[in-house]
């Protein structure tokens, strides 16, 4: 339950930052939510990376789709990336490892 | 707490947000570019985005309606030009900001800034050249008149309107993956663009490879490498118009003739790339007599680099006193290729020589003084300040003298000067200058006599503006202020210690060749010699020759013409430099010792009918043969000439070869045979095998293939651009698409009481890679297809083609 509950915070408090601040923000909400929310380092782990790999995987998903992975093409051979669905997944695991590792320092917060 | 944990986790967390927010150690900052709410997805546009919007700006004094079609061409709706022009800015800058600005940094030498180092020459030489002193005083004009400034103030404060209203998430993304964000506009800027403009038309000269060459050939070589009259021209003003005498009397200096031969050769060792000497257009009107309407029809078509965001941008401007719709220039107000209620018009590009260099006597290194009719006079300096992207500043000291800024010096050579001498320039576009009134004025032109009042503020670039109006008349004027010169003037580098040489005065605007309502029905340009050698002024040299004696001679047979038979004659690939120069060749191959796979190749040359389509191999075998044979022809002369030289035209060697059967350069000087044309063009050929064999092998025979037309994006990155694009035409034909340069807008204008006008340019209304209105007119203008040009009346609200309203409230 209490991952659950993280995982959903973590998500929705990073869409709602990401409106008006930096990216790096996620970290903070991740880090935040961790230590208020007290589970042990792999879980805290595994609900920050959770809640940005399922949150940006899904948002660069839609928003490629939407857009027939047109643009996602042209940035994939900027990057050297060779397709659109790698590079949504690369967008995914960067989300997941800034919010897991913000998570895991999070749990130590209130750890003994 | 547990500290240590705490610690390394919170370490590790910091430095992937750092790594990933920066290029310390990624190619690029991969969280920041890819975060979907900040990067490069919020540029992906939605296939079914709407661009209906609603906008408040105080700057405003009414309301303005832009109604926005189905090819994302924004109908703008007025009640005042100081509205309209805002707008107008706004939109430039919502589809295209990104291209505005890196086309106006690079004008103004400020392209380092951006992308660092490798930049610097660039910049050095345009600030050199003066492209910011000359902005800045036609700036002054501009502002000087009411209606150009008003233009500008208003579409400036449009451009930073839309500047203003950009977060990090709506950037458009070049900014995001160069990692930079864009300043304010200002009306410098709108002057640089132009000016940047003139840097590409009228910034073209020899004067350095022409004075090496003239030094290095005898004198009777020289005159038959590059003559200064061509044989086969077809000038724009045709041959037998009279002129009168030129009202200005030019003193030629007594030792013109003998100046600078024999003198040791000026350049430094390397030659480097130089602009397009095959940068040209086409523009025509025929008038009722030879219309199926009854009514005039105007076509043009600009040839310039084709880069991904495109040079132009479709717009209609509309208020209570103006109707016109057309090409636009985003950086500048106004239209400035297109048409309104009661004429149309278009350009190409004048080509005359308005650069010159002047050899300076400083009095020392500190180069504060020079020596000018026979006395000391202070230079005046000007200091560049060029700011270079992750390396620290550089200064440049540039030398104004009375001719010009001093642009090659000991520390600037330009990859074509020596380092040991100086030498100032003279260009035509420093001069006080207000182009933007014309275009203001062209826009609004309801007859004859306002085409004429406008195009006289074309000073430079001096373009041939083709018009047609409804009444039907039609008429072409080699529009330009231009300097008077004495036969040669200008060709070579010119000595600088006094007034003898420098251009006397500006040839009057009455005496500018031109035509009206012409008995051949017909007027029409592509970049030719303005006039015949009865012209009482000297026009220079090397202007090309082929395009114009087609267009003139499918104008001349054309009756009962239709928009539709304009299309093909503005696509047309027919090649008459391959028709003049193929029986000679053919002709003169040996066929006797070729080989079986020679003969297959031959059998396609013999099979050709001149025409460069997409599909024709023959065409392949003509280009690669004629570069062969040109190359044999004169690689022995050129063998030890110095480096930064110019061959000669293709014209020269083809019409000496036609009129000459023992053309001099034809023996090769390292023999001690006399080689014969025969022999020359069979060895052309078998020279020609390899590259033929191999383009088969891979597949790329066919010209379109060989060919290889992109369509560049700005940055040269290849996922941006277009690439292999099938289209035919080639330098000589009418449809002069080469490898990346070529039509950047086909206009087709039909004067009938109610216009039917088509065009189509090679890119899309959105600057935004991720847009699908980026790149969605480059196949209809490969395949030669037009789009109908759709002038809405304010009544059409309703109309099918109107996809999104965006409306504009004070």
């Amino acid at each position: 339950m209490k991952f659950i509950v993280s995982v959903l915070l973590i998500a929705l408090l990073s869409l709602a930052v990401g409106l008006y601040l930096p990216w790096w923000t996620i970290a903070l909400v991740a880090f935040i939510v961790t230590s208020l929310i007290p589970q042990n380092p792999i879980k805290s782990f595994l609900s920050g990376f959770t809640a940005l790999f399922l949150l940006w995987g899904a948002l660069a998903w839609v928003i490629s789709s939407n857009n027939n992975h047109l643009l996602a093409g042209k940035v994939a051979l900027i990057l050297k990336m060779g397709n659109p669905i790698l590079l949504i997944i690369v967008t995914a695991l960067i989300g997941g490892l800034v919010a897991g590792f913000a998570a895991l320092a999070g749990s130590f917060v209130r750890r003994k | 707490m547990r500290i240590l944990p705490l610690l390394i986790s919170s370490v590790i967390t910091a430095g992937l947000v750092v790594t990933l927010n920066s290029k310390l150690l990624l190619p690029a900052p991969l969280g920041k570019l890819l975060s979907p709410q900040h990067g490069i997805w919020q540029n992906a546009e939605s296939s079914q985005a709407s661009f209906s919007e609603e906008f408040k700006f105080p700057q405003l004094t009414g309301k303005v309606q832009v109604y926005l079609d189905d090819r994302l061409v924004p109908h703008i709706f007025a009640e005042r030009d100081r509205d309209l022009y805002f707008v107008q800015g706004f939109l430039h800058a919502k589809f295209r900001l990104w291209q505005m600005e890196l086309q106006t940094h690079a004008a103004a030498g400020r392209a380092s800034e951006i992308v660092g180092k490798i930049a610097l020459k660039h910049d050095r030489e345009f600030r050199r050249l003066g492209m910011v002193y000359a902005a800045e005083s036609s700036l002054k004009e501009m502002e000087k008149d009411p209606q150009t400034k008003l233009a500008c103030d208003s579409y400036t404060e449009g451009v930073n309107a839309y500047i203003a209203s950009l977060t990090e998430s709506s950037l458009p993304l070049e900014y995001k993956l160069m990692g930079y964000k864009p300043e304010k506009w200002s009306n410098l800027k709108s002057a640089l663009f132009l000016k940047n403009m003139s840097e590409n038309l009228a910034g073209h000269d020899n004067d350095f490879e022409m004075t090496n060459a003239k030094n290095y050939f005898s004198k009777e070589d020289f005159t038959k490498l590059y003559p200064s009259y061509q044989d086969s021209l077809d000038p724009i003003i045709p041959k037998g118009t009279i002129y009168e005498k030129a009202s200005i009397e030019l003193k030629v200096p007594a030792d013109a003739d003998s100046i600078y031969l024999n003198k040791e050769d000026l350049a430094v060792t390397t030659q480097e790339e130089k602009p397009d000497r095959n940068n040209g257009s086409n523009n025509w009107a025929v008038n009722g007599a030879k219309t199926k309407s009854g009514s005039p029809i105007l076509c043009n078509d600009p040839h310039l680099g084709l880069n991904l965001p495109s040079l132009w941008y479709e717009m209609q401007l509309h208020t209570p006193e103006l109707n016109v719709y057309g090409a636009t220039f985003p950086g500048a107000p106004a239209v400035i290729i297109g048409y309104n209620d009661s004429c149309a018009w278009g350009v190409t590009n004048g080509g005359r020589d308005v650069r010159d260099y002047y050899e300076i006597k400083f009095k020392d290194e500190s180069k504060r003084e020079y020596w000018y009719d026979s006395a000391w006079r202070k230079t005046e300096f000007r200091y560049e300040t060029i700011l270079i992207k992750d390396s620290a500043t550089y200064m440049d000291t540039v030398a104004y003298t009375v001719f010009g800024p001093v642009m090659y010096d000991q520390s600037f050579s330009g990859g074509r000067a020596s380092n040991s001498r100086y030498f100032s320039v003279r260009w035509k576009a420093h001069d006080k200058s207000n182009e933007l009134k014309t275009f203001m004025q062209l826009n609004r032109a309801r007859n004859y006599e306002d085409y004429l009042s406008a195009i006289s503020n074309m000073k430079t670039p001096g373009q041939n503006f083709a018009f047609a109006n409804k009444v039907g008349d039609i008429a072409m004027r080699t529009q330009g202020e231009w300097p008077a010169k004495w036969k040669g003037q200008g060709d070579f580098i010119m000595p600088g210690t006094d007034s003898t040489y420098q251009w006397q005065a500006m040839i009057p605007f009455e005496e500018t060749p031109f035509q009206y309502n012409p008995s051949r029905n017909f007027v029409s340009s592509a970049n030719q010699d303005p006039a015949d050698s009865s012209y009482p002024y000297y026009l220079g040299r090397g202007y090309p020759l082929y395009r114009g004696i087609i267009i003139n001679r499918r104008l001349q047979d054309m009756n009962e013409i239709t928009p539709k038979d304009m299309m093909s004659l503005q696509t047309n690939d027919y090649n008459v430099f391959a028709e003049m120069a193929t029986p000679i060749l053919l002709n003169n191959i040996n066929e006797s010792g070729l080989s079986p796979n020679e003969i297959k190749m031959l059998r396609l040359l013999k099979a050709w009918d001149y025409n460069n389509a997409p599909y024709s191999r023959g065409a392949t075998v003509f280009d690669v043969l004629w570069t062969n044979f040109s190359k044999l022809v004169f690689d022995d002369e050129f063998k030890n000439a110095p480096p930064v030289i110019i061959r000669p035209l293709e014209s020269t060697l083809l019409q000496g070869i036609l009129s000459d059967t023992v053309y001099k350069f034809i023996d090769n000087i390292n023999t001690t045979a006399i080689e014969t044309l025969s022999d020359d063009i069979t060895i052309a050929f078998k020279n020609s095998i390899a590259v033929l064999e191999k383009a088969q092998m891979e597949g790329r025979l066919e010209w379109s293939k060989f060919k290889d037309t992109r369509v560049n994006h700005l940055t040269k990155l290849e996922p941006l651009s277009r690439l292999h694009l099938s289209i035919g035409g080639g330098t000589h034909s009418i449809n002069a698409t080469k490898p990346n340069h070529g039509p950047s807008w086909r206009m087709i204008v039909s004067l009938t009481p109610k216009t039917e006008a088509y065009g189509v340019y090679p890119g899309g209304q959105n600057g935004n890679p991720g847009s699908r209105f980026y790149d969605n007119f480059i196949d209809h203008w490969a395949s030669g297809t037009y789009y109908p040009l759709w002038m809405m009346a304010a009544d059409e609200e309703g109309d099918s083609r109107v996809q999104w309203k965006m409306s504009f409230t004070n």
